[in-house]
Parts: structure tokens; C-alpha cells; sequence
């Protein structure tokens, strides 16, 4: 065993053990925000398990699109409506998490005998490639349907975004018999300066 | 242009002459060019420190820091050595975790993101076939840690200038990338020694700026606004959060934002010299000239002046973009978090995919000029 392949197995047991920690701590902890700062480095440990995989590109659109877009959105998310109050505990909880667990073994198991069953052709590692140029002949060849339907569906999202950010497209849904109340801020009201001289 | 100076591979050499295996030799060698560009990105920093300092004083007419050693250089030192011996104070009701691994989070990427700056054609850390898209994708990681110790604080000033933080580095993500995607496509690499070596051969005519100056100017606003220069430098505007992410800070949990953000802008500079004005390359042609008085360009001496005239070259250009970037801070107002984001999203996003369709249009028509 040489230097390299030394050092490769070392770095895949910490990504590894990184990855599988960081991912118990997302499903188990009770905090949200830690959950959502966790899912952060279990990106990032996948991405260095693509990076030990040769597939730089791969592992450099990991980190700037889930890392950087997605994980920072969630983040967003959670902070701009975190109300920190106690959740009543619910009923019969040990049911929907004993239901959860035999689902989540049930696609570990079927993944895993995927795993075992399939004969992959390990290759010789050819080295490092162009790994860029690759991808893109086989974006614009053999995998050019899944590409375009992926961007199709990305525009989707993305015109349905403005449509719900342009309030003028949706009319208002007014309840009947429901008063409006003008949005108050919680705080006692003070009187201007102006009115109190006015009076 | 030949293969230069291969400084890897004679330190290897030599070294297995003194009878090491060469493993182990080149075991050795890994640390050393890390540990240099550490230092340099270190040094780099006191030296901007000082620049903002001496600059900041000439623009409000002051002299500035003085006895400090010679014209007080020396400062930025004294600053640093303060900021290690304060005591480092953790508010009650932080978070005590999170307070201390958003600053982390926000100088790690910086400092690995040096691994893709060369300094000449052998002189870089790695030659990444993703160079600057490594660069783009690591300064995305960077608001996770400010959101991260904006939420950690636990304090609305910095809670919202995390928030600031994150929604103005996503917006100027987009503008960045696209903009170096079209240096990209003229230059058929994302390493960044082939950006560089496309600009070559014609001195300061060949560089990008002149086939790219749209992209040059996007490029250079969005990479202030990712550094949070003035006048984007909303996150930590003191007349309306106190001091954004960083109020709650002391002691060298500060410093590492401190170092973060002045690392960040020479890191900057240096990848827009990088990708716009050339790099390691001279004004005047440095091949061309020793052709034309009949050196050979294989001799040794020609050898190491052209690589210590690239590092010279390319640290110049950088230090003048962070003088410009200084003065920037120093003359302009700081605009308004809608018009910050109006910018970005309506403005540089449609310019910036102009350039890119431009540019795409330009190099199937003009192959020779716009890299084929």
C-alpha cells in the first residue's frame, strides 16, 4: 500500500463517519436549527466522498448548489419564522416513529441488496480526466431528455415563484365574515407629538 | 512557451539523491508550498490592513499610523497581537457552539481557496482542471457561518445582519458566475493557469479586460459586494445594526471575521488580475522580448527572473485593485439593502447574461480573437 492509497482510506473513514454522524444528528436532534446546520456538513462530507471518487466537478456543484443555494435557503427559512415555543407532546408518537423506522430499514435493506446484487465493473482508476468536458458531451448526447426535462422543470418553479411573489397576478381571498384588522405591531400605541398638541 | 521551472520536481530529486524513497520525499514537499501560501495570504493581509489605514488617512487628509515602525508598518502587528490577548467573551444565552464555529466557517473557505491562485505557470498549489468554479463554490460555503453566528448571537442586530449577509452573497453569487463563465468560454478551461496562458503572448493587449470589459466591471461589483466592501457593506452597516453579525464578538473571535474580510478582498483581487488583467503575464511580452535580443528562452537566468517577475506582476495588479477598492470605501455613500438587491437581481443578472450570449455569439464568429 502506497502513500496514496494510504491516505485515500483514511479520508474516506473520516468522510464516512463525518457523513453518517452529521445525518443522525439531522434525523435526532430536537433542535431545527441544528438539524438544518448538520444537513450543511453532511453535504459536505458527500462531497468529499465524490472528490475521492475523482469526480471533482460533481463535488464542487455539491457544495455550491446544496451547500451554498439550498442549505442557506433552509437556513433562511427556519430563521425568519423561528418562534421558539414548546411543542405539546403528541399521542401515541411511538407509533409514527416505529412506522418511520420500518420504512427507512425497509429502503436501507432494498438499497443495500441493490448494492450487493448488482456486478459492477470496477475499473483501474483512470486518473484524473476532463471531467467537465464529459459531462457535457453527455449532457448534450445520451442524457440530453433528463437535462432538458430537469431545466424544464426548474423553470417551472421558477415562474411559479414570481406568480406567487407578484400579488397582483392572484386575486384576494377575502373570507366573508371575517373583519379585517389593520397589522398592528405588539406594542402599545404612543401618540405623535403632533396630536398631542393639536388637543 | 516551455515548461519552466519545475521546483516540485528537482526538491523531490534532490532529495532522493540524499537517499530518501521517494514517497517520503515527496511527503516532505506537500506541506511547503501550503505553509508558503499561508504565510503570503497572512502577510498579504497585514499589508492591505496597512494600506486601508495609510490610504483611509490620505483620502480624510490625516497622516495616519506613524510610530509604529517606519511609516507604520508595524500597526496591522500590534492590532493583531491586541486582538489575540483580549479576552474572548461568550454573551449568556448564545449559543456557545454555534458562536464559535461561525467564524471558522467563514475563514476556512477563504484560506483554501488560495490553493487555485498561481503566481506563474509551476507556481501555484494544485492545478485544478474545476479551478475557479472551486473558488466560486467555496464562497458560497461562507454564509452558512455568518448566518450561523448571526443566529448564534442571539441578538436582533446580528440575527439581521447575518440574514444581510447571506441574501446579498447569494444575489451576487449569480452575476459572479456568469461572468466567469464567459472568460471561461473563451478560454475552453476552468483551470485558472489555462485562463492566464489564453491571455498570453501579446502583453497588456491579450488580456480579458479588453474582450471582456463588461464582465470585468460585473465581476469587479460583485466581488466587492461578496467581500462587503463599501458601498455594499450592508451586513455591518453601524448606523442601522451596530455592527451586523459581529456586535456580540470580542477578542480573536472578532479577529477571525477581521481576517476573514481582508483576506477575502486581496483573494479577490487577486483572482480579477487573475482572470482579467493577465495574471502573471507583463504589460510587455517577456517571451517575445528575450527573442528579439536573441536570449535563448530555455537559459536558467531568463527562467527565474520571468517567474520572479509574475509574482511580482500578479501582486502589483492585485494591490492595485485593493487600493482601488480602498479608496472605493473611502469616497462612495453605502446604498440601501432594496436598491442592493434591485442591483443585483435587475440590473447585473440581465447584463451579465447579455455578456454571456454576446460572447458565445462572438467566439462562433470571430474564433480567432474570442479563443475557438
Amino acid at each position: 500500500m502506497n502513500l496514496s492509497e494510504g491516505v485515500q482510506i483514511v479520508s474516506f473513514v473520516v468522510l464516512a463517519a463525518l457523513t453518517l454522524c452529521a445525518a443522525l444528528g439531522v434525523v435526532l436532534l430536537e433542535e431545527i436549527v441544528y438539524s438544518a446546520f448538520l444537513l450543511g456538513a453532511v453535504f459536505i462530507g458527500i462531497s468529499g466522498l465524490f472528490i475521492l471518487l475523482n469526480a471533482d466537478f460533481v463535488a464542487a456543484a455539491q457544495i455550491l448548489i446544496y451547500v451554498g443555494a439550498v442549505n442557506v435557503l433552509i437556513l433562511f427559512a427556519i430563521m425568519l419564522v423561528n418562534k421558539r415555543e414548546p411543542f405539546a407532546p403528541s399521542r401515541n408518537l411511538w407509533i409514527r416513529r416505529s412506522a418511520t423506522a420500518v420504512v427507512c430499514l425497509g429502503i436501507f435493506a432494498l438499497l443495500g441488496t441493490m448494492v450487493i446484487a448488482t456486478p459492477w465493473a470496477i475499473a483501474p482508476s483512470p486518473g484524473p480526466v476532463d471531467t467537465v468536458l464529459k459531462i457535457g458531451i453527455h449532457f448534450f448526447s445520451d442524457y440530453l431528455l433528463p437535462f432538458e426535462l430537469a431545466s424544464v422543470l426548474l423553470l417551472m418553479a421558477m415562474v411559479g415563484a414570481i406568480i406567487l411573489a407578484r400579488r397582483d397576478f392572484i386575486p384576494e381571498v377575502t373570507i366573508p365574515g371575517a373583519t379585517s384588522e389593520p397589522l398592528a405591531l405588539p406594542e402599545r400605541p404612543r401618540e405623535l407629538p403632533s396630536e398631542r398638541v393639536g388637543s | 512557451m516551455s515548461a519552466g521551472i519545475d521546483l516540485k520536481g528537482s526538491f523531490i530529486d534532490s532529495l532522493s539523491d540524499l537517499g530518501l524513497p521517494p514517497g517520503a520525499a515527496t511527503a516532505l514537499w506537500i506541506p511547503l508550498p501550503i505553509t508558503l501560501m499561508i504565510l503570503s495570504a497572512t502577510v498579504g493581509l497585514l499589508v492591505t490592513v496597512w494600506l486601508e489605514r495609510k490610504v483611509s488617512a490620505a483620502a480624510q487628509q490625516r497622516i495616519g499610523p506613524e510610530y509604529a515602525g517606519p511609516l507604520g508598518v508595524l500597526q496591522p502587528v500590534a492590532d493583531g497581537l491586541k486582538l489575540v490577548f483580549k479576552e474572548s467573551i461568550t454573551p449568556a444565552k448564545t449559543d456557545p457552539w454555534l458562536f464559535t464555529l461561525g467564524p471558522i466557517l467563514v475563514v476556512i473557505p477563504v484560506f483554501l481557496s488560495f490553493l487555485i491562485v498561481p503566481f506563474g505557470q509551476n507556481l501555484a498549489i494544485t492545478d485544478l482542471n474545476v479551478g475557479i468554479f472551486l473558488w466560486i463554490s467555496l464562497s458560497s460555503i461562507a454564509p452558512i457561518g455568518l448566518l450561523m453566528s448571526g443566529y448564534a448571537s442571539n441578538n436582533k442586530y446580528s440575527l439581521l445582519g447575518g440574514l444581510r449577509a447571506a441574501a446579498q452573497s447569494i444575489s451576487y453569487e449569480i452575476p459572479l458566475a456568469l461572468s466567469v463563465l464567459a472568460v471561461v468560454m473563451m478560454s475552453n478551461s476552468l483551470s485558472t493557469i489555462d485562463i492566464v496562458e489564453q491571455q498570453a503572448g501579446y502583453g497588456i493587449l491579450g488580456w480579458n479586460v479588453w474582450r471582456q470589459p463588461v464582465g470585468f466591471i460585473i465581476f469587479w461589483i460583485a466581488a466587492l459586494a461578496e467581500c462587503e466592501r463599501l458601498p455594499f457593506d450592508l451586513p455591518e452597516a453601524e448606523e442601522e445594526l451596530v455592527a451586523g453579525y459581529q456586535t456580540e464578538y470580542s477578542g480573536m473571535k472578532f479577529g477571525l471575521f477581521y481576517i476573514g474580510s481582508y483576506v477575502n478582498l486581496v483573494l479577490s483581487a487577486l483572482i480579477v488580475a487573475i482572470i482579467y488583467l493577465g495574471g502573471w503575464e507583463s504589460p510587455l511580452p517577456v517571451g517575445s522580448l528575450a527573442n528579439w535580443l536573441g536570449v535563448s528562452e530555455t537559459s536558467s537566468w531568463l527562467q527565474v527572473i520571468a517567474a520572479s517577475l509574475g509574482i511580482v506582476m500578479t501582486v502589483l495588479k492585485a494591490y492595485l485593485l485593493v487600493f482601488i477598492a480602498v479608496l472605493l470605501r473611502w469616497t462612495v455613500p453605502r446604498v440601501r439593502i432594496d436598491q442592493l438587491l434591485n442591483l443585483g437581481w435587475k440590473f447585473l443578472l440581465p447584463v451579465s447574461l447579455v455578456n454571456l450570449l454576446l460572447t458565445a455569439a462572438l467566439k462562433l464568429a470571430f474564433p480567432f480573437a474570442f479563443g475557438g
